[in-house]
């Protein structure tokens, strides 16, 4: 067996022949971005290469001094010993598989991805390798995520009642992919839509790339008299039980998550209404586009690990968990456990927070 | 099915009260008399016993999604509810969802099951998941499974009952009790406009006592309270009707057989009584430990041995029937005066000025002497020694109410300080316990929610932390390495030492010291303790 061409070190995931980082954790000389979350782009390196359609995105969360280059979807560049190109992963604007090639042997970091449709971004174009490095948030198969049409029907069935109801809607959705998908989903035609801050920069940088957002107006800007009451509010999901969201009066609360397939999950939220919908890939999503790779070899990240790696040895392939971020970042095992106990202990809510952004580690430790 | 669908997810969705009781009167005024009465079967928690056998239904889900067993054991680990895992795992179906109405669906998919051999019945669920949405498998599911508490506490459903039929909540919940096979006729006897026909079996809602929060001499005089040593049994209710005794739990469960020597002993009553007491396991006028007492609740037969290791009595508080009337309208100190005639009722020969007792397994709680309540103070300290809780006050004027209200009926416990609360998460221990679950997160409702209030390790015996660390495998939710959300279920009484403020907290409360006084088996996570009872605390002790 071959070497890997990456490998997890202390900064982060490293290319040995491309002399990179993806991802990176800590400040690095060269690192390449598979997309703008936090948990993937973090700032203090020197150089960053990203999709086009990610720039604007990375300029607004690392900051104006950051170097930054793009380049195109499809388009391999040579970086010293290797051949790297960037491939859609259908996971939020600009976001990529990145493909590196070395001496005949292919390896393709998924980042994250879904197969579900998205008019926000790009869908995803599985790439052929030798070893497919994938995320695997949702992977059990208890997720399986109903078609978005389903799911937008729902969520303007919803803010339809609450606009005849006089209540206001507000949806809570990461700022970053899922606000924008659910923008081009829900029906303009129901009421106006306010943003969150957090939403409303992004939804101009997604503007700027083109896509077509319906009209928002950031909330800040409506005075509290003259709020309408059939008005859809997105915000993300730490401004509920905020200060912020107590200015609409009577509220009917959402959270559009795939975490929401799970009764236990929704109602721990405390909120009127859960909505499965996910910028992952569910079960399927995740064992169709591993299979689509042709891949022989693959490494297992981010999320539920072991039964996607079991699984997949199962099916004969050569599968291995891939040792992830939060635990290169923040110490072993036991003071990741031992922060949730403190969560667990002050904030009931804190935990199942930790929603499609975060990607808490919720499968390590523990058990084995 | 469909409104019951619609009914389940309009409960499920929110937190809020005033919602799920808004919900439960619209579909109750829109179905049938028959649909009507199932949901009353199931939404209080009754269920259809031997429908399934589940590993039968396990196997099915696998066989159907062809997952290997490994897979679906993490899937049900992960979601930590059968009904649920096995629903969100089945294939879902295109053509929508079937549209029958509730009693159908019962009659023709889940009591058809019961005459139907292992290969019948598989054939049978195979067909029916095959014309279910995901809601109504996980219904089903739930039904098949046993138990289908989604949120609402019988006293909503009691409330929205009555509010639907416009009679008093009281004669709703007094009918609601006992045993009972749903049915039309059922139904509209159950919201019927005549109030006179309870049957023998039928228990009344019991009367609870509000824990006192503030200096007890706000209370007023005390010579307008009865007081009685609050004692730490089974809250049980004995009725003696047309020849028959039943005892019913203050659980609603019928716990006759359980009992048979208070079952004796309750035959000798005369017909038309009904008296309200406590369980307590008792040997040569001491109680045993609650611990022992369990061991009788655990067995539904009793054998001999244990019958005379753990001999039971029944300790009368109240009398709510006498004669076959309903006397709970009268006076406290009517009833006891009644009370005492039923139970006293022949002269004793060692002493004539005593009456002779009807059995000694059937015993009236004593009256404490106390002029003031400086007295009655020094009286309370003697409630560990004599094994009880504390002291309960009842206004000598005040009639037998239903639930817990405010003002007549109060009880002052030893350690005020001690709450009931819902286990929320629980962590594995150190040391020799480091493969147990055994650390735990306790949390009290706030509406609706459950809020974490304390974090404790200790007070249990080796066989219930096994128990409970049984219970968290089988019921997690989560996994954050090594803690796990825990399906709320178990209640654990928890004691501590102080109570403050605390704004790092969610709850605003933080409390010191805090341990398990023991599992509260008997107790529903619907009457743990609120956030508003533990403010209360706050305001007399927290300063
Ligand atoms: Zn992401
Ligand atoms: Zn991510």
């Amino acid at each position: 067996m071959a070497e890997d061409l990456v490998r997890v070190t202390e900064l982060g995931l490293y290319c040995q022949a491309g002399d990179f980082y993806i991802d990176p954790w800590r400040s690095v000389n060269r690192a390449l971005i598979t997309h703008g979350h936090s948990d993937h782009a973090r700032s203090g390196s020197a150089a960053y290469l990203a999709n086009t359609n990610s720039k604007g995105i990375l300029r607004l969360r690392l900051g104006d001094e950051a170097k930054i280059e793009t380049v195109d979807y499809g388009v391999p560049i040579v970086i010293k010993d290797a051949t790297v190109s960037f491939h859609p992963a259908g996971h939020i604007l600009g976001s990529s598989q990145i493909r590196i090639e070395h001496k005949g042997q292919i390896c393709v970091v998924s980042g994250d991805y879904k197969t579900q449709k998205d008019p926000s971004c790009q869908p995803i174009e599985p790439v052929a390798c030798h070893t497919f490095i994938t995320e695997s948030t949702f992977g059990l198969p208890i997720y399986r995520f109903p078609s978005p049409e389903i799911i937008a029907a729902e969520v303007n069935e919803w803010w339809q009642a609450n606009a005849k109801a006089g209540k206001i809607s507000i949806l809570y959705a990461y700022s970053l992919g899922k606000a924008q998908r659910l923008l081009m989903s829900v029906n303009p035609d129901i009421g106006p839509i306010y943003t969150h801050g957090a939403v409303e920069a992004l939804n101009a940088v997604y503007r700027g790339c083109g896509v077509k957002l319906p009209p928002t107006t950031y909330a800040g800007d409506v005075r509290k008299e003259d709020i309408e009451r059939n008005a859809l509010v997105v915000a993300p999901p730490n401004a509920q039980d905020s200060l912020w969201s107590r200015k609409f009066g009577k509220t009917s609360e959402a959270f559009a998550s795939g975490w929401m397939r799970v009764r236990g999950a929704r109602r721990r939220r405390s909120l009127d209404r859960g909505f499965v919908m996910s910028d992952h890939a569910d079960w399927q999503g995740l064992t169709e586009t591993i299979a689509a790779t042709g891949a022989e070899r693959v490494l297992v990240t981010h999320g539920y690990t072991p039964p996607l790696v079991r699984y997949l040895t199962d099916l004969g392939i050569d599968a291995h968990a891939l040792e992830t971020a939060f635990k290169g970042e923040e110490g072993d095992d036991k003071s990741e456990a031992v922060a949730l106990s403190e969560a667990a202990k002050a904030d009931a809510d804190s935990m199942p927070q930790s929603a499609d952004d975060k990607h808490v580690d919720q499968n390590s430790g523990g058990e084995s | 099915m469909k409104a019951f669908v619609e009914l389940y997810q309009n409960i499920d969705r929110t937190t809020k009260t005033g919602e799920k009781s808004q919900a439960l009167v619209n579909y109750f005024n829109q179905v049938s008399s028959s649909d009507a009465s199932w949901a009353v079967f199931f939404l209080t928690g009754r269920k259809l016993r031997r429908l399934a056998p589940t590993a039968l239904l396990k196997q099915l889900t696998i066989d159907l999604t062809g997952l290997p067993q490994w897979l679906f054991q993490e899937c049900y680990d992960n979601v930590g509810d059968l009904a649920e895992t096995m629903a969100l795992l089945l294939p879902e179906v295109s053509e929508g969802s079937l549209d029958v109405d509730l009693t159908e669906f019962v009659e023709s998919y889940l009591l058809v099951l019961r005459n139907l051999d292992d290969s019948a019945t598989a054939a049978h669920l195979v067909d029916t998941w095959s014309k279910l949405s995901l809601d109504q498998k996980f219904i089903f599911n739930k039904l098949i499974t046993g138990g289908f508490r989604v949120g609402v506490s019988q006293q909503m459903v009691t409330k929205a009952l009555a509010t639907v039929s416009g009679i008093d909540a009281n004669v709703v919940a007094h009918r609601m009790m006992g045993n009972w096979e749903p049915s039309a006729q059922w139904y509209e006897q159950l919201i019927a406009q005549e109030t006179a026909d309870a049957m023998a079996s039928t228990p009344y809602p019991f009367y609870l006592a509000y824990p006192i929060q503030e200096e007890v001499d706000t209370l007023g005089d005390i010579a307008d309270f009865q007081i009685e040593w609050k004692w730490d049994g089974i809250r049980a209710q004995i009725i003696k009707r047309d020849g028959q005794v039943f005892i019913w739990s203050r659980g609603e469960e019928l716990i006759s057989e359980r009992f048979p020597e208070i079952m004796t002993a309750a035959s000798r009553l005369p017909n038309g009584t009904v008296l309200d007491g406590e369980i307590l396991a008792w040997s040569e006028g001491d109680v045993l430990p609650f611990a022992l007492l369990q061991q009788r609740i655990g067995r539904k037969t009793v054998g001999k041995k244990l019958l005379s290791e753990v001999p039971c009595i029944f300790m009368a508080y109240d009398i709510m029937e006498l004669a076959g009337q309903d006397i709970r309208q009268n006076s406290m100190s009517d009833r006891r005066e009644k009370l005492l005639s039923v139970l006293m009722p022949g002269q004793c020969d060692v002493a004539p000025s005593c009456r002779g007792t009807l059995s000694e397994h059937l015993r009236i709680s004593g009256e404490l002497q106390a002029n003031t309540w400086e007295e009655l103070a020094a009286i309370r300290l003697d409630s560990r020694k004599l094994k009880v809780e504390g002291l309960m006050l009842k206004r000598r004027d005040s009639v037998y109410g239903v639930g817990r209200k405010r003002g007549d009926w109060w009880k002052w416990k030893i350690n005020p300080l001690s709450m009931d609360a819902v286990l929320v998460y629980a962590q594995r221990g150190h040391g020799r316990r480091a493969s147990l679950y055994s650390d735990y997160t306790f949390a009290v409702w706030q509406e609706g929610k459950l809020v974490p209030i304390a974090k404790a390790y200790s007070g249990l015996t080796d066989e219930e932390m096994k128990s409970v660390d049984d219970y968290v495998r089988k019921n997690t939710l989560e996994k954050f390495g090594p803690v796990r959300t825990v399906k709320p279920g178990l209640v654990f009484e928890i004691a501590f030492e102080g109570i403050q403020n605390s704004p790092r907290h969610k709850s605003g409360i933080a409390v010191r010291f805090p341990r398990i006084s023991r599992l509260r088996p008997d107790k529903p996570i619907e009457e743990a303790d609120t956030l508003d009872q533990l403010r209360g605390m706050l305001e007399v002790y927290g300063k």
